[in-house]
C-alpha cells in the first residue's frame, strides 16, 4: 500500500519537502509508520515528540491506517 | 453561537474578540494577549514565522472552546491565531473569555492558552540575526 504523508514545521525540513510517498504493509498502523519514518530519517528521533494525525485528528499507536487517509506528521507544537 | 474560532494571515484585534465575548449577564472579562517578544535565552530575535496544519488547527481551537463551554457553562469564547511572518510586538494570538463572575474567566482562560500551546498544530520558526529555529523541536 502506498499513502502519503504531509509534513509541517520541522519535520518538512527533515523530510526535505511537503510531502512524501512511502509503501507499507496492508495493515500499516499508525506505530509501524512512525518507527518507518524513524528508520528512514532518524532526524525524527531526537525531537521532544512526534505525533501523527489521521484525518485531521490525533491518532494513536494502534490506529489503522487506510489507502485515501489524510495522514499528517505532527512534531512539537508551539502555538501561541 | 458562543464560541468564535478563526485562524487568519491578518492582524489580529482585540477589540473583535471583547466584543464577542462581551454580554450583558457576563460580569468578567478575561482576555490573553500573545505577542511576538524580542528575544529568547539572551538572543535577539528579528521575527517569527507561524505555520499551521489549518483543518486541524481550527478543530483542535475548537475543541478548547468546546470544553469550556462545558466546564464553564454559559461562557462565551473567542480564539484568534494568526499565521505568517510576524514581526515584534505582532500579537500572536488572543484568548477572550467571558462569564458572570471573574474567576471562571480566568481559570478559562488559562486553560485555553495552555492546552493551545500543547495540542493545537501550529508551528513557529524563530529568525535570529545568525539563524533560525523552529520553537520546541528539540529538548
Amino acid at each position: 500500500m502506498e499513502i502519503k504523508v504531509l509534513a509541517f514545521g520541522i519535520a518538512r525540513d527533515i523530510l526535505g519537502g511537503p510531502e512524501l510517498k512511502i509503501s507499507g504493509p496492508e495493515n500499516l498502523t499508525v506505530g509501524r509508520l512512525l518507527e518507518l519514518l524513524k528508520e528512514r530519517y532518524p532526524a525524527f528521533v531526537d525531537l521532544t515528540s512526534l505525533a501523527i494525525a489521521v484525518n485531521a485528528e490525533y491518532a494513536n499507536e494502534n490506529q489503522p491506517i487506510s489507502a485515501g487517509d489524510e495522514i499528517v506528521i505532527i512534531p512539537p507544537v508551539a502555538g501561541g | 453561537m458562543t464560541i468564535d474560532i478563526q485562524l487568519l494571515t491578518t492582524p489580529l484585534d482585540t477589540n473583535v474578540c471583547q466584543q464577542w465575548v462581551e454580554a450583558p449577564d457576563k460580569g468578567g472579562l478575561v482576555l490573553f494577549v500573545g505577542t511576538v517578544r524580542n528575544h529568547t535565552q539572551g538572543k535577539e530575535v528579528l521575527r517569527l514565522d507561524f505555520e499551521a496544519y489549518e483543518p486541524m488547527a481550527i478543530s483542535e481551537m475548537r475543541k478548547i472552546a468546546m470544553t469550556i463551554t462545558e466546564r464553564w457553562p454559559e461562557s462565551r469564547v473567542a480564539i484568534h491565531h494568526r499565521v505568517g511572518q510576524l514581526a515584534i510586538g505582532d500579537i500572536a494570538v488572543i484568548i477572550a473569555v467571558g462569564t458572570a463572575h471573574r474567576a471562571a474567566a480566568f481559570a478559562a482562560c488559562q486553560y485555553a492558552i495552555d492546552t493551545l500551546k500543547q495540542t493545537v498544530p501550529i508551528w513557529k520558526k524563530e529568525i535570529f540575526a545568525d539563524g533560525e529555529v523552529w520553537v520546541a523541536a528539540h529538548p
